[in-house]
């Protein structure tokens, strides 16, 4: 079966480095993922393109998707009324291909602050945004986020004025979340394509706020 | 709370935790081909989101204090397909075994 | 309309969590008819149920303990875990 041995200085396709896996003991559970594979391919269940493309597929998702259709909605009345309406349709109007995810978007303002939490697992809106981040499935982001969202937000460097209500949305069933940022007033007036720099991956978590690019 | 009895322990929204790890750790090939198991086989029909959580919820506290993310999840696809009649305990020992003589890392073996 | 979340404590693949159960909650919208987890957890084949939307202040949810009373949560409860308030 094919073989991708990875050139450890190059970048995946999502972004990040590769790990220097493929030189490490083999584990148990590495073991184990061949084996399913494998079995899985000869039974004629897969293929091993289907792997090889839908790592591909996953790979291509990442927060780069999410900030366009947030600088979309700052920079279009009407693609943000259809995005707060229907999120996943919006996406996919937009040419982003989510598969058969439901996705709700909620709306920062001047009197709401968002944030997204799966308690029960690990619920993401990875189709449009990619991976989650290890933090966002942790025992402590999962336990806290519910009881104490202004603390867990202030330590993520976002503290929200007593005047404005935090929502948290607790991802338990076929839903999933993007917040939709408020645009910040030093980004006003730029091209959609300036402003999707500022989103950061945190922001659409509702952990973050809009940044200006580095 | 008057009665928790019967709150499973990864239904954690609420409990007593500490800090939150900022960390975050690069996908390896094997944890992305894990990925991308569970999606093709829920895409054939063969197991689905629900089942994957419920074998997970079921491995217990342990599981998750113990395993990473996806040797959980590779631990939960492979019960999702003997379960799903989609290949054998017997079958998966013996494939393990001609996986394992490979060789000593995951380049070597996969 | 204001629901209230049973307080039921099954086994078994549940997707209404435990923090909520008992709670009092406002309806923020009907989202639509989704296969039940409990059944396809199982590999059963699913009945679809409704899922609605339900919004909790803190105060409901944690009493005393809540960091601001008025802060939110919203969770996405299947209908028969549901009953009117």
């Amino acid at each position: 079966m094919p073989h991708d041995h990875h050139d450890h200085d190059t970048l995946s396709p999502s972004g990040h480095p590769y790990r220097k896996d493929d030189d490490t003991a083999l584990s148990y559970w590495q073991v184990l993922e061949i084996a399913v594979r494998e079995l899985l391919i000869e039974k004629g269940h897969i293929t091993a393109v289907q792997v090889h493309d839908q790592i591909n597929t996953m790979d291509a998702r990442s927060p780069a998707n999410g900030a366009k259709v947030v600088a979309r909605a700052w920079c279009n009345p009407e693609f943000k009324s259809a995005l707060l309406a229907d999120a996943a349709q919006a996406s996919r109007d937009m040419g982003f291909d989510i598969g058969p995810m439901h996705l709700i978007a909620v709306e920062n303002t001047a009197s709401v602050h968002n944030v997204v939490v799966c308690t029960l697992c690990s619920c993401y809106p990875r189709n449009l945004l990619g991976l989650p981040p290890d933090w966002y499935k942790s025992r402590a982001y999962r336990s806290r986020t519910v009881i104490e969202p202004r603390k867990v937000l202030s330590e993520f460097g976002v503290d929200i004025a007593q005047d404005v209500q935090v929502r948290v949305h607790d991802s338990t069933a076929d839903m999933r979340y993007i917040v939709l940022p408020a645009q910040p007033a030093l980004a006003r007036g730029l091209l959609e394509n300036e402003l999707a720099q500022w989103v950061t991956r945190d922001s659409m978590i509702g952990v973050g706020i809009p940044q200006a690019p580095i | 709370m008057a009665e928790f009895f019967g709150k499973r322990w990864h239904d954690m929204g609420g409990d007593p935790a500490g800090h939150i790890n900022h960390d975050q750790h690069d996908f390896a090939l094997w944890e992305k081909r894990v990925d991308a198991l569970m999606v093709l086989a829920s895409s054939v029909g063969l197991m689905n989101t629900d089942s994957l959580r419920r074998v997970l919820e079921d491995m217990g506290k342990e599981s998750y204090e113990t395993m990473t993310y996806y040797e959980r999840w590779i631990a939960s696809v492979s019960q999702n397909m003997v379960e799903a009649g989609a290949f054998s305990t017997a079958e998966l020992a013996d494939k393990m075994a001609q996986v394992k003589a490979r060789g000593a890392t995951y380049g070597d073996a996969t | 309309m204001k629901v209230r979340v049973h307080n039921n404590w099954p086994p078994g693949h549940i997707r209404t969590p435990a923090y909520l159960r008992g709670k009092v909650g406002e309806v923020e919208r009907d989202i639509g008819l989704f296969n039940n987890p409990e059944q396809n957890a199982y590999r059963l084949p699913p009945q679809e149920r409704n899922l609605v939307r339900v919004r909790f202040t803190m105060s409901e949810v944690w009493g005393d303990a809540a960091e601001t009373p008025d802060d939110v949560i919203e969770a996405e409860i299947y209908a028969h875990w549901l009953e009117p308030a």
